[in-house]
């Protein structure tokens, strides 16, 4: 057992003060993080992977560098990377069977960035399969666990790095969110968390699941942090053709901007289905907002309804066909004596991969099929720009959007996984920014029972730095995002 | 629009997946629970609506046509589960 240098709950601000003044070392703070992860993460299962030896030699490497003076705002931060981004030399499964053996040949875009930044990987994280998911349940690798009440879900899809974030595994993390897959768990787990605008962050090396969606973004304990972590992530990539050619942008630049004069949309379709308790978290967020000078004004997003079921034809289309390249051939499982190269395929395909992910391929095969896709995926797509639209014609009056992250706090295990359309509609207000590609943040804004609420914040497009300093100036007003959960200590290594 | 146990099976072949015979019910109900929320989208009139593809109607951006990475073969070919001479192997399909 390492002694703890430091509370597990420090921002990235404290811990660079503390590194830098030599309080505690990289090293130090790394074994304090591996331990801490030892002695708790058998209750939580935030990680598939802990990268100990690795992040012990980064984090004297950083050390090193400090003592030359050569510091970034990075260096010697740990962190955890959520399990779908490819990471050259270690296991990346995305949650599955299918990628079990899977050791990445290179790393994610997303990998690389934040290694030259000095940043040390604790490990990767936990996940739906395939990001397919909202509670986390859907993992080969066993459910995650909300470190608020381990009885309950840390919702998903980045399950793991909400969760690990929470817990104090690490002070930062990454994520992907698809249709909600950071907003939600953030909200759930009482963290930050923020998917940047659609293209802000290259997608290269980071496991395919809906294409024209799929975005990285982080968790952090608070916004500041968020905002230091996703500044080092964003910039052009010639590997991702669809990543925005823009240079790296510094998203911090408006922490200190006060609220006075920003007005916030709260989108009447959004409020009225809310639970009372919901409900009024969120009226009073929305009164701090007012309180520092913000402007509230009444909005409407007429196609919300439709965005769930236009988001369940996009993505399990995009992703039946990103997942065609799982075939037993080059890379990941493959059955036992396949008979011929029909059985391989089908065999390999059916016994790696879990129920929620052959359910989203057969609806996306079935969708795109002759006859049905006009019906079906031509539908969507015109839903899609309805919806997107919406969004344009309410940024003509205000600047930042309101909503609630999702339906209600953390729910317990097994309680939903039965239902699949209970379970998809936790996303009904997380989807519709990902159809219109825009960025949405999450930020506590209180608890229900014992369990954190989020409110969202969302963006028009490449305005991650409003979204960024509003929640830091929410953050100066209110204490939500320092509340911390208490784990029990079972004492049981990760191995 | 609800499908049946012939256009299940027809769409789990063309999607390279086995449904187990005594879970083809259950798969079935699956589904058209799912398209009974997706068919919510027939009550919007698109008419004369564009298909929006991706997030702002992004252009596909173009470069050089210049060889910008090496040959990994060897290392991309770790990963497989049986190669040999640089070639994937798979159960023989031509006779």
């Amino acid at each position: 057992m390492v002694a703890h240098v430091t509370t597990p709950f420090q921002s990235i601000a404290e811990i660079r003060a503390n590194l830098d003044d030599g309080t505690y070392s990289c090293r130090e703070l790394a074994e304090s993080l591996i331990s801490r992860i030892e002695e708790h993460d058998n209750d939580i299962n935030a990680f598939i992977t802990v990268t100990a030896d690795d992040a012990r030699s980064t984090a004297d490497a950083q050390d090193v560098l400090i003592a030359k003076g050569q510091a970034g705002p990075l260096t010697g931060i740990p962190l955890a990377h959520k399990d779908i981004f490819c990471t050259e030399g270690v296991k990346t499964s995305a949650g599955s069977k299918m990628l079990d053996n899977f050791i990445a040949p290179y790393s994610a875009t997303v990998v690389a960035k934040l290694k030259a930044a000095g940043c040390v990987t604790l490990g990767k994280t936990n996940l739906d399969e395939f990001a397919m998911g909202s509670s986390n349940e859907n993992s080969y690798y066993g459910p995650v666990r909300n470190p608020w009440q381990t009885s309950h879900v840390p919702g998903g899809s980045s399950g793991g790095s909400a969760a690990a974030v929470a817990a104090g595994f690490c002070p930062v993390s990454t994520g992907t969110d698809t249709g909600g897959s950071i907003r939600q768990p953030a909200s759930m787990c009482g963290v930050t968390g923020i998917k940047p605008t659609y293209g802000r962050v290259s997608r290269w090396g980071m496991i395919a699941f809906a294409s024209s969606l799929d975005q990285a973004g982080v968790f952090a304990r608070n916004a500041e942090d968020a905002a230091i972590l996703l500044s080092a992530m964003t910039g052009a990539d010639p590997r991702d053709s669809t990543c925005i050619d823009a240079p790296i942008a510094d998203l911090t630049q408006e922490l200190s901007t006060p609220l006075t004069g920003i007005r916030i949309g709260v989108p009447e379709q959004y409020l009225s289905e809310l639970d009372a308790p919901m409900a009024d978290l969120l009226t009073s967020a929305l009164f701090e907002m007012e309180a520092g000078g913000a402007k509230l004004v009444d909005i409407s997003l007429p196609h919300t309804r439709y965005a769930v079921p236009a988001y369940y034809v996009i993505a399990p289309a995009e992703c039946s066909t990103n997942l065609s390249r799982y075939d037993g051939v080059r890379f990941g499982y493959r059955c036992e004596d396949p008979e011929d190269i029909e059985d391989l395929y089908k065999r390999s395909r059916s016994e790696a991969f879990g129920d929620e992910v052959k359910q989203r391929i057969l609806v996306g095969t079935f969708t795109l099929s002759t006859g049905y896709y006009d019906a079906y995926y031509r539908k969507a797509q015109q839903i899609r720009r309805l919806i997107h639209q919406d969004f344009v014609a309410a940024f003509n009056s205000v600047d930042v959007i309101a909503a609630p992250t999702c339906p209600g706090p953390a729910f317990r295990l097994l309680e939903k996984i039965s239902d699949s359309i209970a379970m998809y509609l936790q996303d009904i207000y997380t989807i519709p920014v990902n159809l219109a590609g825009l960025p949405g943040l999450s930020m506590p804004i209180g608890q229900i029972g014992e369990m954190p609420v989020g409110m969202q914040l969302i963006g028009q497009y490449l305005d991650e730095a409003r979204l960024l300093g509003m929640a830091h100036q929410f953050q100066q007003r209110t204490d939500w995002h320092l509340a911390t959960p208490t784990l029990q200590a079972t004492g049981v290594s990760h191995g | 629009m609800a499908v049946n146990k012939e256009t299940v099976l027809t769409i789990a072949t063309l999607a390279h997946l086995e449904i187990a015979i005594d879970q083809v019910d259950d798969q079935i109900d699956r589904m058209n629970r799912i398209l009974d929320l997706v068919d919510e989208m027939q009550a919007v009139n698109t008419h004369e609506v564009r298909p929006l593809a991706t997030p702002f109607d992004q252009v596909q951006r173009l470069r050089a046509d210049e060889v910008t990475e090496s040959n990994q073969r060897e290392k991309l070919q770790s990963v497989a589960t049986r190669t040999s001479d640089g070639l994937y192997l798979v159960p023989r399909f031509v006779e």
